[in-house]
């Protein structure tokens, strides 16, 4: 009998979902085991024509990394939701934009400036990328850049979703472990639509640190105060977004000392994280006065950027409002 | 109302129960004619106010977003107003970050008493929004492609 | 499933169908998905409107109602109570305020028309997600607490243990009585105040329902209306009551005397071992050890030697004791004004410049001089007394209220002075203030017999600097006479400052520990300032007396009584019904981050540390929803504003367009 097939596929990412992937050790084995590979852009030689030629749903499981940036991305999006039984928008860049998704908060053009002129780019000639190029051998094409990336469920209907910037190896084993099992008819896959790979509270119900009630009158950056190790980061002054950020990581920044920055994504049935963030944070201020609320707000030097550092793309908003 | 075809904003309002509902309740009752073109939603409080209620009205095609509420110190749930102010802040930070002009959200606290207050707030800030023109954000989220050309060449 | 909604629509007479076209709105209702009727009536909360929603409901099997009319303050319980007569939730209930929000308020017919149709959108989307809700019933503990020992908390606490309830009645200092008892006279009838307050403290002191607890302070509060758990520390007395029969040896006996700065506002002694007055209630007296020579120096005892019982306890500690009430009444009174805040009055650097406490107990027959009103060598007696009206109060600077009671104390001080000393009195006034029964005619009175001269300004300063003849060793007033438009220097030899009324130094702390709030002046903030003004928005705390506000004996008594009967009312019930809009925690959803633990200003959110997660308390919530808009997990849902239901109902107002959406280039 012919092994179910998998594919795996990167649009706009950094390739750490990858990496998050064969970092599941041995367990990558079981993998091999029980699939037969069949799209893998990073990990083997694949070509679109290939999956094109396959019927659709041939392929039983796609995880799909990365944002929609370009119209290769949307192509590819689309070739593989057709081809795909199961299409799980996988790490936090398909799933809500992830840190290009901030590219949304200016417009392309200054993505391609930022890119190609600033003053650290060693580009004498001022060159600029063109989307269509007469050489000799042909016309030649590359992607067309889109002004605001897209998550993956903005362009097609999305499975499943597992979350983190990465997953963490250990959720990803799991959810490997369930698929096959589910396979052999042993389990049974989560409802369509489900968020999978991940816990249903938020990073706080993972984290170690002493909590107690939350007056902030000063925030502070990391590199301000020397951090306690046990005292929760929130009610020193760092703003951690671990109260608003899905659990699933067993809370491995807060635990290194570092504030959650997010990227497990909003809790179950919130619309927006980073406008929970924003209501708790400044909710727990500890001042009536304007002028002083001012004063302590001027402790977040980058909100928008804060707390929406992996969810812009897919918040109520998507983006900056065009200039 | 395209009298002199001019723009017409859409606004999203919200309002507390116990006072700016009331100051709603109250112009009414004194017949106070005032801009349509905010539609009021009641909450309990206006520190039930949720950026994610400003944010869904601004995505869903309003063109500016009302809070209103009661006056600090007058909070009918003793201090939640004061909540109100300081989401209120960093909701503003966050929208200018986003490119939003400052006179589409605004903050308005109004008595049960102040009717007439209430109304001319509305008005003055219907004519502020209109003045910025339509935002349209439910339409920028479409595709469109990035001119890869240079700037200035 | 999808949901049948039923759209009636009022005209209200001409009100709403003179500008809005309420046909076209109701077939255009009817239009919209999940609408299964729509309706026009000229009036919808008649009884034949009434009908119409009832026979719909029962007849169509409409499983949502949707009443566009006036606004829902004036008849959302009305088209509640139709829906619940016809067996439909009377939550699942929505509705559009088209007459005080559109017809009422816009000219124009067309877009009144579509300002119409965003509100019912808005609506009906919203009215969808609606949930059936069930009032929460909860018991009543028919034991209450009164705190606050003055004439307010007295009264409170003898109406109720009348009634047939037991009381706790908590008070600070060593007996009940409060600043009534300091006074000498009340106005405008003059009567003598210990005459009618000494029989109302024996009552409290004696009922068999009243459980007295002084010298002792409420230090925690949990639960809500119904099932309230006070705890109590009752400072130690260092007198075993059980065994003092309040004989007063002891008092005599203590070779330490110090003077007394509350009863006595500092113009007495007392003993390190005292009753703060003869007619204390209870009779039992406390020990100051800041003062006791024993407590200090580690001798003395003189007390207990000469006490007769063996009463004396030097070993006595403090005691918390813990009981359980239905409900709370704060009658925690008022601090006077500190006159030292205005230094141009000269009160605590002038000798012969007295505020109102002083002069009550100097001019009370019980008081350090015997009621005889001299000046401070102890012998003088004042040719010539000032009185100052509104220090400290009406004053941006100091407290922008009316004390409401310096008038008439003024005007009795006046006329104390001249039956006392036959003196020639000033009184020094903004304006007078006389509203209440008797109270003009007492002021007329003072007018015409009392040869009181009446200077209409606010004194700018009180002075012992003499420039001109006369004026060597008096206290000089200059003020602006306003009615003849002149500076006046006017000498006398005694100043009284008539000092207001202040909230309790510690009223903030004591508003949070009861869960109620305060005004920007401190004062306790009653839940409606006309309609409701001795309940709070704390369900079975309620507040009588000063502590809700400036006022005099009568209107204190009256509130007394009055918070003493919605008590009553309540207890009588057995139960009570709370209303169900209330924010919970769904604890799976919940990390225990503990963000909303100091959201909640009734002190409804705890934090369990067992399970890590926070709780909220449905009897103690008030529906605000605060913490609901701060959860950062999205965990806590608020009944009846859920998140789905105005998220929804913004995308239906945003559904109708309204004229001109394009921006026309200039």
């Amino acid at each position: 009998m012919a092994k179910p097939k998998f594919a795996m596929y990167w649009a706009a990412s950094c390739g750490g979902c990858e990496i998050a992937v064969l970092n599941i050790a041995e367990k990558i084995l079981d993998v091999d085991a029980n699939f037969d590979v069949v799209f893998w852009p990073v990990a083997m030689d694949a070509k679109y024509k290939d999956v094109e030629g396959m019927s659709d749903g041939e392929i039983t499981l796609c995880l799909f990394n990365g944002g929609i940036r370009n119209d290769e991305n949307e192509r590819l999006a689309k070739l593989l939701r057709k081809k795909s039984a199961v299409l799980v928008a996988f790490g936090s860049c398909a799933n809500e934009g992830c840190i290009p998704g901030l590219a949304n908060l200016t417009s392309g053009k200054a993505v391609i400036e930022t890119a190609f002129s600033t003053v650290s780019t060693d580009n004498p000639h001022n060159v600029r990328p063109a989307y269509d190029y007469p050489a000799a051998e042909g016309e030649l094409h590359i992607p067309r850049m889109y002004e605001t990336l897209k998550t993956l469920d903005q362009v097609v209907p999305v499975d499943y979703y597992m979350p983190g910037c990465p997953p963490e190896s250990h959720q990803i084993a799991t959810v490997i472990d369930l698929v096959i099992a589910a396979l052999k008819g042993e389990a049974k896959l989560p409802p369509a639509g489900a968020v999978i790979g991940a816990g249903n509270s938020t990073v706080c119900d993972e984290c170690s640190r002493k909590r107690s009630e939350k007056l902030i009158k000063e925030f502070r950056r990391t590199w301000q105060i020397p951090m306690d190790q046990q005292e929760c980061l929130l009610e020193q002054g760092i703003l951690c977004s671990g109260m608003a950020t899905r659990s699933g990581c067993n809370a491995r920044c807060p635990a290194a000392n570092m504030p959650c920055i997010g990227c497990y994504g909003p809790a179950p049935d919130v619309v927006d994280q980073g406008a929970r963030m924003m209501s708790a944070v400044s909710s727990v201020i500890d001042s009536k006065d304007p002028a002083e609320i001012e004063r302590i707000l001027d402790g977040i030097v980058d909100p928008a950027g804060t707390f929406y550092r992996f969810g812009l793309a897919s918040s109520l908003l998507h983006r900056a409002k065009a200039q | 109302m395209s009298d002199n075809n001019q723009f017409e904003p859409v606004i999203v309002g919200f309002t507390c129960n116990w006072c700016s509902y009331r100051a709603a309740d109250a112009a009414g009752m004194a017949r106070i004619k005032y801009s349509p073109n905010v539609r009021l939603i009641r909450l309990m409080c206006s520190g039930r106010i949720d950026p994610q209620f400003v944010l869904k009205a601004l995505s869903e095609g309003a063109d500016g977003v009302l809070i209103t509420g009661c006056h600090p110190g007058d909070c009918h749930y003793v201090e939640q107003n004061y909540k109100t102010l300081r989401r209120y802040a960093l909701l503003k930070r966050t929208l200018r970050q986003m490119g939003l002009e400052d006179n589409r959200v605004r903050l308005v606290w109004a008595s049960a008493a102040e009717g007439r207050i209430l109304a001319e707030e509305i008005d003055k800030f219907v004519s502020d929004v209109r003045a910025l023109g339509p935002l349209n954000w439910i339409k920028m989220a479409t595709t469109t492609y990035v001119d890869p050309a240079p700037a200035s060449a | 499933m999808s949901e049948k909604v039923g759209v009636y629509i009022c005209h209200c007479g001409a009100n709403i169908a003179g500008v809005v076209d309420v046909a076209a709105l109701s077939h255009w209702a009817g239009e919209l998905p999940d609408v299964a009727v729509a309706r026009d009536y000229k009036f919808m909360c008649s009884s034949l409107g009434q009908e119409l929603i009832e026979k719909d409901i029962q007849e169509l099997g409409l499983t949502r109602v949707v009443v566009a009319a006036c606004s829902p303050h004036l008849h959302e319980a009305t088209f509640r109570n139709c829906c619940k007569r016809a067996g439909l939730n009377p939550y699942l209930f929505e509705m559009a305020s088209i007459r005080e929000q559109v017809s009422w308020v816009t000219a124009n017919k067309t877009v009144a028309l579509e300002k119409s149709k965003a509100l019912i959108s808005g609506a009906v989307h919203r009215v969808i997600h609606n949930q059936a809700l069930e009032p929460i019933i909860v018991d009543i503990n028919p034991n209450v607490l009164v705190v606050g020992g003055g004439i307010t908390g007295i009264q409170a606490a003898l109406e109720i243990a009348d009634a047939g309830y037991h009381v706790y009645l908590v008070e600070r200092e060593p007996s009940i009585g409060g600043h009534m008892a300091q006074f000498d006279k009340t106005f405008p009838t003059l009567d003598c105040s210990a005459c009618i307050l000494t029989p109302k403290m024996f009552s409290a002191g004696t009922h068999p329902n009243i459980t007295l607890l002084t010298w002792s302070e409420v230090e925690k509060v949990d639960g809500y209306v119904g099932n309230f758990t006070v705890k109590v520390r009752q400072k130690a007395r260092k007198v075993n009551t059980e065994l003092c029969t309040g004989c007063g040896i002891c008092e005599q006996k203590c070779p330490k005397k110090v003077i007394d700065t509350v009863f006595e506002a500092g113009m007495g002694l007392r003993k390190a071992v005292y009753t703060p007055f003869p007619q204390a209630v209870p009779k039992y007296p406390v020990m100051d050890v800041q003062n006791c020579t024993f407590f200090q120096k580690g001798t003395c005892k003189a007390c207990e030697k000469f006490c007769p019982t063996g009463a004396i306890d030097f070993k006595q500690e403090d005691k918390v004791v813990s009981f359980d009430v239905g409900n709370i009444i704060l009658a925690t009174g008022w601090d006077l004004f500190d006159c030292r805040r205005i230094p141009q009055y000269g009160y605590g650097r002038l000798a012969n410049v007295y505020n109102s406490l002083e002069f009550e107990r100097l001019s009370n027959a019980a008081g350090p001089t015997g009621g005889k009103v001299i000046l401070r060598d102890g012998v003088t007696v004042p040719q010539s007394v000032g009185i100052i009206h509104c220090v400290g109060s009406r004053d941006k600077n100091y407290n922008p209220y009316c004390s409401a009671i310096c008038c008439m104390q003024s005007l009795k001080f006046a006329h104390l002075v001249k039956e006392k000393t036959g003196a020639q009195v000033y009184n020094f006034y903004i304006d007078i203030r006389t509203p209440l029964k008797a109270y003009d005619e007492f002021y007329q009175h003072i007018l015409e017999t009392d040869e009181t001269r009446f200077v209409r300004g606010k004194v700018a300063e009180v002075t012992d600097a003499a420039r001109l003849p006369g004026e060597e060793g008096k206290l000089i007033i200059q003020v602006e006479d306003t009615l003849i438009g002149k500076q006046r220097r006017i000498p006398v030899d005694m100043v009284i400052l008539s000092a207001g009324l202040e909230p309790r130094h510690d009223a903030k702390e004591v508003a949070k520990l009861f869960g109620i709030g305060c005004s920007a002046d401190q004062w306790f903030i009653e839940r409606h300032p006309k309609l409701d003004p001795v309940a709070t928005m704390t369900e079975g705390v309620f507040v009588a007396g000063v502590c809700q506000g400036p006022k005099d004996i009568p209107l204190s008594v009256t509130q007394g009584a009055a918070a003493a009967a919605r008590v009553i009312g309540l207890v009588n019930r057995k139960q009570v019904s709370l209303e169900p809009v209330r924010a919970s925690v769904n604890a799976e959803q919940c990390s225990g981050c503990r963000i909303c633990n100091n959201q909640c200003p009734f002190n409804a959110i705890s934090f369990l540390v067992d399970k890590g997660v926070s709780e909220i308390n449905p009897a103690l919530c008030q529906g605000c929803g605060t913490c609901v808009a701060a959860c950062p997990a999205g965990a806590i849902t608020g009944s009846h504003y859920t998140n789905a239901q105005i998220l929804s109902q913004i995308e239906g107002i945003l559904e109708v367009e309204l004229g001109q959406r394009e921006a026309v280039p200039a």
